[in-house]
C-alpha cells in the first residue's frame, strides 16, 4: 500500500489506507500490555513532537508510542524556544529538520501550519491537531475503538454531539466515517454548527433528541467555557439542560450503544458526570487505543518506503 | 355567569357586522346573531357602539420590578384594561433586569393576583442588558417568556445580534429589536430638522435608526432567520422594510400611534411631553407611517408605554427622560387618525390592534367568535374626549394627547371571560 510523505488529514486518506492502518493498530496493541514495551520497528529514527497548543493525551500517546517502537523521542519545548525571539514556523522546522529528525508531529493553533511545514521539510509530518481543520490520529483512533466494539461502522448510525463549528475531531471522524459507510449525525446549537458539511451528506440538528434517537455511538465534544464570551451559548447550565449527553437522553439510543469523546470532559457539562465511568462509556479505552494507532501511524509513515 | 351585550356592531379582523347580540356564559362567548332572546345576568345595551376583539400591546413597560414609583404591575394592568387591552407584552429594562426565571416568574404572578390584564414577559438578549453575553433563551422561553429584546438600548454589537437571532430562532423564541446607531445619535434629544434648529437642540439623524434597522434586516436574510423591528417611525426605515419583505426576507415591524399622529414640532415651547426615543419626526414620515399601516409593510400597532415620573419629565429638555404613556389613549389615537380620516377601515385597525401582536409573539388573539374566551372590547367611535392628568389611570402622566381631542372611546371591557370595566 502505497502512502504519502505526511499524514496531513483524513481528507487525504482513503477507506483503504484507513483500513490498513487499523489493522496494523490491533498487532501494535499487543505491545502496549506485554511485559517489555519495546519494538523495534524506529530503531535509529528521530520522532520530534512540536506542539503550540496545550495537550496532555496527544502528546504524550504519541512519545510513548515512538519509545515503545524504539525511536529517539524527544519533544521541542515551543514556549522556551526561539519561537518566542519570533523565529518562524518554517524556520523552526527546517532547522530541526537539519539535524537529522525523521519525524514531525505537530500541533498548532493555525488551520494549514502542517501543511506548511511539510512542504519545506523532507521529514515525515503528521498532523496533531490543526486549528478548526483536522486531528487524523484521533479519528484513526476513534474509527479503532468502533471496529473493535461493533465489529464495523457500515451502516451504523455515529451522533457527534456539541461544539461541531470549531471542532477539528468532529471534522477529521466526519471526513473517515463517511469514507467508511457510517451514517453520520450532529446536533447542537444552532450558533455552534457549521453552514457547509451538509453538503458532505451529514444531517445537522438543533434537537440533540433527534440525533441521538437509534444511534449506536453518541459523541459529546467537549464545550469550551471561554465561547460563552462571544455569544455562542448562554451558559453551562442551560447547554446541559438542553444539549447534554444524559442518561435520559441516551435511552433514545440503540440498546448497547457507545459513549464516546475525545477528552477533556467537562464533568457534567457535554456529559453527565455518572456516564465519565469505565463500565458505562469506552472513553479510557479509546485513550489506549490511541497509542496504538499513533504507533501504527508512525511506523506507516516514516517506514513507508 | 351570564352577559349580554345587545345591539352591538361586531369588528373581527375579517369584517364588521352591525346589529349584532354577544351572549357569553360563564366566561365563554356562546352565540352571536341579531336579536336573542336570552335572558342573562347582566345586560348591556350597546346601541351605537361597537365591539372589538380585545387589544393585545406588544410593547410596554410596567417598570416593576425596580421602577415601581413610576408604574406598577397592578397600575399598569389596570390602565391597560381601561385602554381595553386583555394583555401586554412586558419589556426587561426592570431593575433587576428580566434576565431570569424568578423575575419572569414574579412578573407573570403579579399580573395574575390582581386580574386586570395579562402581563406576558419579553426577557433580555443578553444579560443585564449589558449587551455582552446571552441571556438562558431556551431556559426562559420554558418558563413563560414570550420575546426576548434589549428594549431601551439597542444591540450594539453586530456579532451579539447574529449569534441571538441564531440561538433565538432555534428556540423559536421572536426577538424584538430595538434599532439605533448610538454613535449617530451623538447626543441628540430629538429629530434632526427645522424644529430642532429652531429650539437650539441637537438632533438625532433619521440614519440613526435606519442604519440599525437595516443591520438587523441583512442578518435575518443572511441567516433566513426572522426578526421583529419595534417602534419604527421614519419614512426610510418604512420604505427599507417594504423592501426587504418583498426580498422574502421574514422582517415584521411595529409603530406607535404617536409616530401617526404628531410630528416633531409638538416639541415647541421645550415640552418634554413630546420626548421619546425615537423621537417624533416630520409630516412625510407621519404619511409614510399611515401607508405603511394601509399596505401591510407595518404589522403592528404598539404603545411603546413608558411612564415617567412628574420629576424626570419636567426638566431641562436635555435632561428629561424619553418616554410616553400610551395605554389609555392608544385607541383613540387610532379611530382619530386612523378611522375617522378614512384611512383604515375598522377590521384593519383591528388586525393591527389585536391580531398580529399575538400572532407575532405565538400567542393566541382574542376573536369575537363562538366557543372563544370573552375578550371583548367595545367602543363609542364617536364619543369625543380629552385626556387629561385627572382621568388617566396610570400612575405616571406624561402623556402628549393631554388637553387634546380625540374621539373614540372604550366604554366597556370584557377580558378572560369576565366583565372589567362598563
Amino acid at each position: 500500500m502505497k502512502f504519502e510523505k505526511d499524514l496531513l488529514g483524513i481528507q487525504n486518506l482513503d477507506a483503504d489506507q484507513i483500513h490498513y492502518i487499523l489493522k496494523k493498530a490491533e498487532d501494535m496493541k499487543k505491545i502496549i500490555f506485554s511485559d517489555c514495551k519495546k519494538a523495534t520497528n524506529l530503531t535509529g529514527k528521530s520522532v520530534m513532537t512540536l506542539f503550540f497548543e496545550n495537550s496532555t493525551r496527544t502528546r504524550t500517546s504519541f512519545e510513548l508510542a515512538a519509545k515503545y517502537l524504539g525511536a529517539i523521542a524527544s519533544n521541542m519545548p515551543v514556549s522556551s524556544s526561539s519561537v518566542k525571539k519570533g523565529e518562524t514556523l518554517i524556520d523552526t522546522t527546517r532547522t530541526l529538520n537539519a539535524m537529522g529528525n525523521d519525524c514531525f508531529i505537530i500541533r498548532h493553533e493555525n488551520a494549514g501550519a502542517p501543511h506548511l511545514v511539510a512542504q519545506n521539510v523532507d521529514a515525515t509530518v503528521i498532523n496533531a491537531g490543526d486549528g478548526m481543520n483536522e486531528h487524523p490520529t484521533q479519528a484513526l483512533l476513534d474509527f479503532f475503538t468502533m471496529y473493535e466494539k461493533m465489529g464495523t461502522v457500515e451502516g451504523k448510525k455515529i451522533a457527534i454531539i456539541g461544539d461541531i463549528y470549531h471542532s477539528r475531531v468532529a471534522r477529521s471522524d466526519t471526513y473517515g466515517l463517511l469514507k467508511l459507510g457510517a451514517e453520520v449525525v450532529m446536533a447542537g446549537p444552532r450558533t455552534l454548527l457549521p453552514n457547509d458539511l451538509e453538503s458532505l451528506g451529514v444531517k445537522m440538528y438543533t434537537d440533540v433528541d433527534k440525533a441521538i434517537k437509534d444511534a449506536d455511538v453518541v459523541m459529546p465534544l467537549r464545550l469550551q467555557l471561554e465561547r460563552q464570551k462571544n455569544c455562542f451559548f448562554p451558559s453551562g447550565y442551560e447547554y446541559s439542560k438542553y444539549f447534554g449527553v444524559n442518561e435520559e437522553r441516551m435511552k433514545l439510543a440503540k440498546e448497547g450503544a457507545l459513549i464516546m469523546h475525545p477528552g477533556p470532559v467537562n464533568r457534567g457539562l457535554e456529559l453527565q458526570s455518572a456516564l465519565y465511568a469505565p463500565d458505562k462509556s469506552v472513553i479510557d479505552e479509546q485513550v489506549t487505543n490511541g497509542v496504538a494507532v499513533r504507533m501504527a501511524v508512525l511506523d506507516t509513515f516514516i517506514n513507508r518506503a | 355567569m351570564t352577559i349580554l351585550l345587545k345591539n352591538v356592531a361586531v369588528v373581527t379582523v375579517d369584517n364588521v357586522t352591525e346589529a349584532q347580540d354577544i351572549l357569553i356564559t360563564d366566561g365563554v362567548i356562546t352565540k352571536i346573531d341579531a336579536n336573542l332572546t336570552d335572558s342573562a345576568d347582566t345586560v348591556l345595551d350597546c346601541t351605537g357602539k361597537t365591539a372589538f376583539p380585545a387589544f393585545f400591546d406588544m410593547h410596554t413597560h410596567m417598570r416593576d420590578p425596580g421602577f415601581t414609583y413610576k408604574e406598577d404591575i397592578e397600575s399598569g394592568t389596570k390602565a391597560a384594561m381601561h385602554g381595553g387591552f386583555w394583555g401586554v407584552a412586558a419589556m426587561p429594562n426592570t431593575n433587576p433586569v428580566t434576565d431570569n426565571v424568578p423575575v419572569v416568574e414574579y412578573i407573570i404572578n403579579k399580573a395574575n393576583k390582581f386580574g386586570y390584564a395579562k402581563v406576558f414577559p419579553v426577557a433580555a438578549i443578553t444579560k443585564g442588558l449589558e449587551g455582552k453575553e446571552l441571556t438562558e433563551i431556551m431556559e426562559l422561553k420554558a418558563h413563560g417568556v414570550v420575546a426576548i429584546s434589549d428594549d431601551g438600548k439597542p444591540v450594539s454589537d453586530s456579532n451579539t445580534m447574529r449569534q441571538a437571532l441564531r440561538y433565538a430562532d432555534m428556540a423559536g423564541m421572536p426577538v424584538v429589536c430595538h434599532s439605533e446607531d448610538l454613535s449617530l445619535v451623538n447626543g441628540g434629544v430629538m429629530n434632526e430638522g427645522a424644529t430642532a434648529d429652531r429650539l437650539g437642540l441637537r438632533g438625532i439623524p433619521r440614519a440613526a435608526e435606519e442604519a440599525a434597522i437595516a443591520r438587523e434586516i441583512i442578518l435575518a436574510k443572511t441567516y433566513d432567520v426572522p426578526v421583529h423591528i419595534t417602534h419604527i417611525s421614519t419614512k426610510g426605515s418604512v420604505d427599507f422594510i417594504r423592501f426587504a419583505k418583498q426580498q422574502g426576507v421574514k422582517v415584521t415591524c411595529d409603530t406607535c400611534p404617536h409616530y401617526f399622529s404628531l410630528t416633531d414640532e409638538a416639541c415647541e415651547g421645550y415640552d418634554t411631553h413630546a420626548k421619546m426615543n425615537p423621537p417624533l419626526r416630520e409630516a412625510y414620515d407621519v404619511a409614510a407611517m399611515i401607508e405603511g399601516l394601509q399596505d401591510g409593510t407595518i404589522d403592528a400597532i404598539a404603545t411603546d408605554h413608558a411612564p415617567h415620573h412628574f420629576d424626570e419629565k419636567i426638566i431641562e429638555f436635555d435632561h428629561a427622560l424619553n418616554g410616553i404613556i400610551g395605554l389609555e389613549t392608544s385607541f383613540a389615537v387610532g379611530c382619530t387618525y386612523l378611522y375617522k380620516t378614512g384611512k383604515l377601515t375598522l377590521p384593519k385597525l383591528a388586525k393591527l390592534m389585536a391580531d398580529t401582536p399575538c400572532r407575532i409573539l405565538n400567542i393566541a388573539p382574542a376573536e369575537i367568535k363562538v366557543g372563544a374566551t370573552a375578550n371583548i372590547t367595545v367602543c363609542d367611535l364617536n364619543e369625543t374626549w380629552v385626556p387629561t392628568p385627572e382621568n388617566t389611570v396610570s400612575k405616571s402622566k406624561n402623556s402628549p394627547y393631554y388637553g387634546k381631542e380625540l374621539v373614540g372611546k372604550v366604554k366597556i371591557v370584557i377580558t378572560d371571560g369576565k366583565l372589567k370595566l362598563s
